[in-house]
């Protein structure tokens, strides 16, 4: 034993020891992301139990199992619940009962000992509505106009199709309001904006003018035109209602306008659950989000990702590009590299919050409020790029990740062999052709893998840009219809502030926290495949050039 | 010889060559420019950060205006003088029971002045209430006393803004009995709240008279009833030469020029009582000037020998309020007259007998400025509300108007770094609290808690990974098979690109729920996993060889995961267990209560778990790299000289690499530094000073985050937040510098072997 531990060969295997559990931890790390975030979607049994208070009164519950743990009898007991018999530890299941306008609450826990004749009814309904989160109940009744149209468990057929001619309307009522009246009032806006600077400028050209009032009239009674129809739609909508009865046996009454989807999930046959996770999981990707973002999509957080890496892409590539080539190409080796080389590091090292608060202060507040002062009078004292924005949050990050295509672009320089520029050279091309037609077109995948790696780490850095841009709830996406098409001044979404301000900020967080993992899934995917990508990119591009070498 | 057709070097090159010769030095000069422009980038990172730090250090700047007589005439002397918030009305009461309105910037009179004394009386004293009420009163030869409001009404008539000052009688036009005996009053010190007022006195006859005043206004006619009652407070035996009422009504000052004081509760008007007497200069000196700072807690107590010393009320161990003195400001020679208070912080200047005017901060404990304003000694200064100009008035009768620019006087090197005594604090400490709803907060901007948070987040975390990593790392470089090796270096690796925003939600939402709950578990894990490892190593080697050999070289790591996930299950299955043994079945609990630790669910264990997971791949990378790329006849050489592995590993391998991995842990503790959104998230963000494993901090990167979207542009806070992010760019410019100077040393050494 002793001259075992004198060889070394435990300290090995402590070695070997701390890269299992650096593995088994990123392993464990990932899988649990993934079991919470896919697991959300799957319509979850809806169980319906009696069950003991803790006073000893009863009461009946629905709802769905979330969780399951064991608890010491102590803690229990401390907590003032003495109605939980001898043993020392206790289990109990975190229930989701939902119906908030009801009860008060979404969740509560409850004793294991304490449930007694579990049953999982086939007709209880599980009902998803835009306000209020879940409901839980059977059908009562299906009324349209107030009067009862059909009853009981005959009202879910009707139920069904009257449900999707609300979805109908719902949707054509949102691209009024949303796309029509937004792009109106942008258009007001806009005109307005025109008045102001013929003002500030002193023109006075009734001409102008005169268009000017024209065309805001046009819109006036474009937007008469669309409150008339809006009125219309809406009427059409709260036609429908339908009743449910509710564990306690109270009766809620749901306009079929509040209602996203009603499903009985005890019902659901495997294939009918299967459609329904995938129904939610599309649900999920390209909807916007509801109820202060704890429910719905994350629509909106993804298109603002890919819109501030596109536009970071833009800013990046260049710089990172030139960048190395000077260093591999043209620079002598020496003190200057040497310095840049430090230059880079220490761009890579700095912490990101501090590329934030220098966005904040350079970008947006002296180099928007300059742009402002110059070209934005007239909207002042509202700022134009004076405010956070995806400009600024783009040109933030893109001097964030610079190095990270410097490096890579650097290393696929060093790979093209030195004969392929001799050669070059040797045929009369200067450096410059031969860096753009031969050296960078075989460096370009190198170029490519720091452009992913950039977009890569961009997506998941969330402290500088929340203080350059990110918002929790945008009103428009930074691209749509309305001139000039490219917003680069409004504020955006994004995925990981997404899960920040779920997670952290949230009134709901109980409910909220499944979408957090969701989210989370999806932005570790996506920065996974990016990463993996790249890396496959460039053992490829290894690979090419070795043969070349030898 | 006709050379002419030959081309020679002297021959010019055609157009097309031409061109291309220029494009070439275009790309030459273009891609130089981005070289540089790297350099330029951090270069521009710093010194715009320096850009918006440095006002923060300069010294005020203090400008003469203006000089002229005394608007009013130099008879009468001059008891206040106040200017309306924007400067363009200066008044000035004088000691005679006038008022005289002028213009600050030329003392041109705006109107006629005033008398304001009931007729047939004589002022006999004065005094002027909180500055943001405008209230003064004048005592009177008869006992009573004549209280007065002035306000200022901006208008904009065509246009152009336009202040009148406005003055009223908030207390009715019927002057006030202070004294039923009919004394005249000789002291007298006034203040009015939202629904009572205090007049306190001295009379002739050495009686000190309280008289508290309740407003009632009528529901019906919007009239006002005032109920007068008279308190009589037991005098001094010293005269009393200044008296001092806070603007809660509470607390009463009464001291004589040698510097006894009588501190008197007078919260409930109808029995006051004295609560200290203390003398408040040295033997010998005279109270040469006495005035509240803004908030009415500090007392600004000048002395004859020239030092101005800060006082207030400090709860002693016995829990009753003693006035303590703070601090003082040496002035140099000269005897401070009057001191002139900023309204809205905790700021003031002082003006002496030499002519001079010193502008002063007291949390900052700084001299901003002293400038001689004129030859003449000084008896008066008051400042604007805004602290944007002050004027003073010197023995000769004159008046000077300076303005003043003074941005950021609560900021110096002590009030950032050092402990500071804070108004109703016990003692001093180090404190970060930015802001509060009031107007009279003194901030507290202390860096000191949130340097400290940020170190001992990242010790924390650096203790958690730099076993791992460096021990990982050792293993993966120099014993695992190469296969194993391509497989888990990315795997590794791909850990570095994980967002920290989702590892901090799962610390905080996920991790910090689960310790709490298994916590002897978790400490379990410490001892279990090692030892699980050892008595598997132990037990592999008894295995008869023919097994064990089937195993391929460098595949121990893989062999050792089922005895990894054993041992954890053990040690978290025990857990509850010992805690129910030991902890009383609940380790948080315990802690808090018979331990005695405090217990934040989100503590710094969960932050060094949560940022060691974020600063493993970065070290572990790097330290694998320099193992690896130890030139491998070194290690060759001494195998064949008879070393085993861990020998070779310990004393050949290691060592030569070790420049590597110190500077793979530089860069490490880099990031953990300034690691913002894990910290954000994992803890509960308390600026406390406290190293405990099981308490929270705040880092300056949270901190940042947290704050700045609230701070107002321009301001003391928001110029403390950038110095805050200087501070964080000094510190990892210094680490990821040092870092990457060892790594080129280290490059061009392995280049020589």
């Amino acid at each position: 034993m002793k001259s075992w531990f004198k060889s070394g060969t435990p300290w090995i295997w402590l070695n070997a020891c701390a890269v299992s559990v650096s593995i088994l931890m990123v392993i464990g790390l990932l899988g649990l992301i993934a079991m919470r975030g896919l697991g959300h979607f799957w319509p979850a049994d809806l169980a319906q139990f009696d069950y003991m208070e803790r006073d000893g009164s009863m009461s009946r519950l629905v709802g769905e199992f979330h969780e399951t743990e064991e608890v010491p009898a102590e803690q229990l007991r401390a907590s003032g619940d003495l109605n939980i018999g001898d043993e020392a530890w206790v289990t109990r299941h975190l229930i989701k009962t939902g119906n908030r306008d009801v009860s008060g609450m979404d969740f509560r826990w409850v004793i294991d000992s304490r449930i007694s004749s579990l049953t999982y009814p086939r007709p209880l309904v599980a009902v998803e509505r835009r306000e209020w989160g879940n409901l839980y109940g059977y059908l009562h009744s299906l009324r349209e106009a107030g009067r009862t149209v059909a009853e009981g468990e005959a009202a879910w057929k009707p139920f069904m199709e009257r449900l999707a001619r609300a979805e109908v309307l719902h949707a054509q009522i949102r691209a009024i309001e949303k796309d029509e009246i937004g792009s109106i009032n942008s258009g007001m806006e806009r005109l307005r904006l025109a008045k102001r600077k013929l003002e500030l400028e002193g023109i006075d050209d009734p001409a102008r003018l005169t268009a000017i009032a024209a065309e805001e009239a046009g819109l006036q009674q474009r937007y008469a035109g669309l409150q008339n129809e809006l009125l219309k739609l809406y009427e059409a909508i709260q036609r429908d209602s339908v009743t449910f009865t509710v564990a306690d046996g109270k009766q809620v009454h749901v306009p079929l306008a509040k209602i996203v989807r009603a499903f009985r999930p005890n019902a659901m046959s495997l294939p009918d659950k299967a459609g329904h996770y995938f129904a939610k999981l599309w649900e999920f990707v390209s909807d916007e989000p509801r109820e202060a973002n704890t429910e719905g999509g994350i629509f909106p957080a993804i298109f603002g990702t890919i819109m501030m890496v596109m536009l970071m892409s833009v800013f990046v590539t260049p710089f990172g590009v030139v960048a190395a080539i000077y260093l591999r190409e043209y620079a002598r080796q020496g003190l200057l590299t040497r310095t840049i080389r430090i230059a880079v590091n220490n761009l890579a090292g700095v912490p990101s919050i501090v590329y934030g608060i220098f966005g904040l202060g350079f970008f947006v507040y002296f180099l928007g409020g300059n742009i402002d002062q110059l070209f934005f009078p007239e909207a002042l004292p509202a700022p134009t790029m004076g405010t956070p924005g995806i400009l600024w949050a783009s040109l933030t990050l893109a001097l964030l990740t610079v190095p990270v295509v410097i490096v890579a672009t650097e290393e696929g320089l060093s790979r093209v062999p030195r004969a392929v520029r001799e050669g070059s050279l040797a045929l009369g091309a200067t450096k410059a052709e031969t860096l753009w037609r031969t050296v960078l077109p075989m460096a370009s995948p190198a170029i490519m893998t720091g452009l992913i790696l950039a977009i890569a780490r961009a997506a998941g850095e969330v402290a500088p840009l929340m203080l350059v841009g990110v918002v929790k709830l945008a009103p428009a996406l930074p691209l749509d219809g309305d001139f000039p098409y490219l917003h680069l001044d409004r504020k955006f979404m994004h995925l990981g502030f997404h899960i920040y301000d779920v997670g952290f900020q949230s009134p709901n967080v109980e409910a909220a926290r499944p979408l957090v993992y969701a989210t989370a899934l999806l932005l570790v995917l996506v920065i996974v495949v990016l990463n993996l990508a790249a890396i496959a990119i460039r053992n490829r591009l290894r690979e090419k050039y070795k043969s070349l070498e030898h | 010889m006709p050379t002419s057709s030959r081309a020679n070097f002297m021959t010019p090159p055609p157009a097309r060559q031409r061109r291309r010769l220029v494009v070439d030095a275009l790309a030459r000069y273009t891609v130089g420019l981005g070289g540089v422009f790297v350099i330029a980038a951090v270069a521009l990172i710093f010194f715009y950060l320096l850009y918006i730090v440095i006002p923060l250090f300069l010294p005020a700047d203090a400008r003469p205006v203006a000089s002229y007589p005394l608007p009013g005439g130099k008879e009468a002397r001059t008891a206040h003088l106040v200017m309306d918030e924007l400067r363009e009305v200066g008044i000035r009461y004088t000691r005679d029971g006038r008022v005289f309105f002028f213009d600050p910037a030329d003392g041109n009179p705006r109107g006629e002045g005033r008398t304001l004394l009931p007729p047939e009386t004589r002022a006999t004293a004065f005094s002027a209430g909180d500055s943001a009420t405008g209230i003064v009163a004048y005592g009177l030869d008869d006992g009573r006393a004549r209280v007065l409001q002035t306000t200022f009404k901006v208008t904009h008539p065509n246009d152009v803004r336009l202040v009148t000052p406005h003055l009223s009688f908030p207390l009715g036009e019927e002057a006030i009995v202070v004294d039923d005996q009919g004394r005249p009053l000789t002291r007298l010190a006034v203040q009015q709240g939202e629904e009572s007022a205090s007049l306190v006195a001295t009379t002739d006859d050495g009686r000190l008279i309280l008289t508290h005043i309740t407003q009632e206004v009528s529901f019906l006619d919007d009239e006002v009833t005032l109920e007068v009652a008279h308190t009589e407070l037991p005098a001094p035996d010293q005269a009393v030469d200044f008296l001092l009422l806070d603007k809660e009504q509470r607390t009463l000052y009464a001291a004589s020029r040698d510097g006894w004081m009588s501190v008197f509760d007078i919260t409930d008007p109808q029995a006051p009582a004295l609560i200290q007497r203390l003398r408040v200069v040295g033997d010998g000196l005279q109270v040469s000037a006495l005035t509240f700072l803004t908030g009415d807690i500090s007392l600004l107590i000048a002395d004859s020998t020239g030092a101005i010393n800060q006082w207030f009320p400090v709860r002693d161990e016995t829990n009753t309020m003693r006035l303590t003195r703070i601090r003082t400001f040496d002035t140099g020679q000269g005897t401070v007259r009057s001191v002139g208070v900023e309204p809205r912080r905790k700021g003031f200047m002082a003006a002496d007998d030499q002519g001079r005017v010193g502008i002063y901060h007291t949390t900052a404990h700084r001299l901003l400025e002293i400038s001689s304003v004129s030859t003449a000694p000084i008896r008066l200064v008051s400042v604007a509300p805004r602290a944007d100009a002050f004027l003073a008035e010197d023995d000769s009768g004159h008046l000077h108007y300076w303005t003043v620019h003074n941005e950021h006087p609560e900021v110096s090197w002590s009030a950032l770094w050092g402990k500071v005594w804070y108004e109703s604090y016990a003692e001093p400490e180090y404190v970060w609290q930015s802001s509060s709803a009031s107007n009279d907060f003194e901030p507290k901007f202390s860096l000191t808690p949130l340097a400290f948070g940020t170190l001992k987040a990242a010790f924390y975390a650096m203790l958690f990974a730099i076993p791992l990593a460096i021990m990982g790392a050792i293993y993966t470089a120099y014993f695992m098979a190469p296969r194993m090796r391509r497989l888990v270096k990315p795997g590794i690796e791909i850990m570095e690109a994980l967002p920290t925003v989702i590892l901090g939600f799962l610390a905080g939402l996920w991790l910090a729920p689960v310790v709490e709950k298994n916590m002897p578990g978790v400490f379990a894990l410490l001892l279990f996993v090692p030892l699980g490892t050892l008595l598997f190593a132990y037990l592999w080697r008894l295995l008869p060889s023919h097994l064990t050999q089937r195993v391929p070289e460098g595949w121990d790591a893989a062999l050792l995961i089922p005895a990894i996930l054993l041992s954890s299950a053990l040690a978290l299955w025990l857990g509850p267990h010992m805690e129910h043994a030991w902890f009383g079945g609940n380790m948080p609990e315990w802690l808090s209560h018979t331990a005695g630790i405090d217990f934040d669910q989100r503590n710094a264990l969960i932050v060094g778990i949560a940022m060691g997971f974020a600063v493993i791949p970065t070290i572990f990378s790097m330290t694998e790299d320099a193992i690896f790329n130890v030139p491998k006849h070194l290690r060759n050489g001494s195998l064949a000289l008879g070393a085993t592995q861990w020998q070779t590993l310990t004393r050949v391998i290691i060592l030569t690499a070790s420049p590597g991995i110190f500077a793979a842990v530089m860069i490490g503790l880099g990031r953990a530094v300034g690691e913002t959104m894990i910290v954000l998230m994992a803890t509960g963000n308390t600026p406390v000073l406290d190293f405990s494993l099981f308490q929270g901090m705040r880092t300056l990167s949270a901190n940042i985050a947290v704050e700045m979207p609230e701070s107002e542009v321009g301001s003391t806070h928001y110029r403390v937040l950038f110095l805050a992010a200087l501070v964080l760019f000094a510190f990892t410019f210094i680490v990821n510098t040092a870092g990457e100077l060892v790594r080129q040393r280290l490059r061009s050494k392995y280049s020589n072997l």
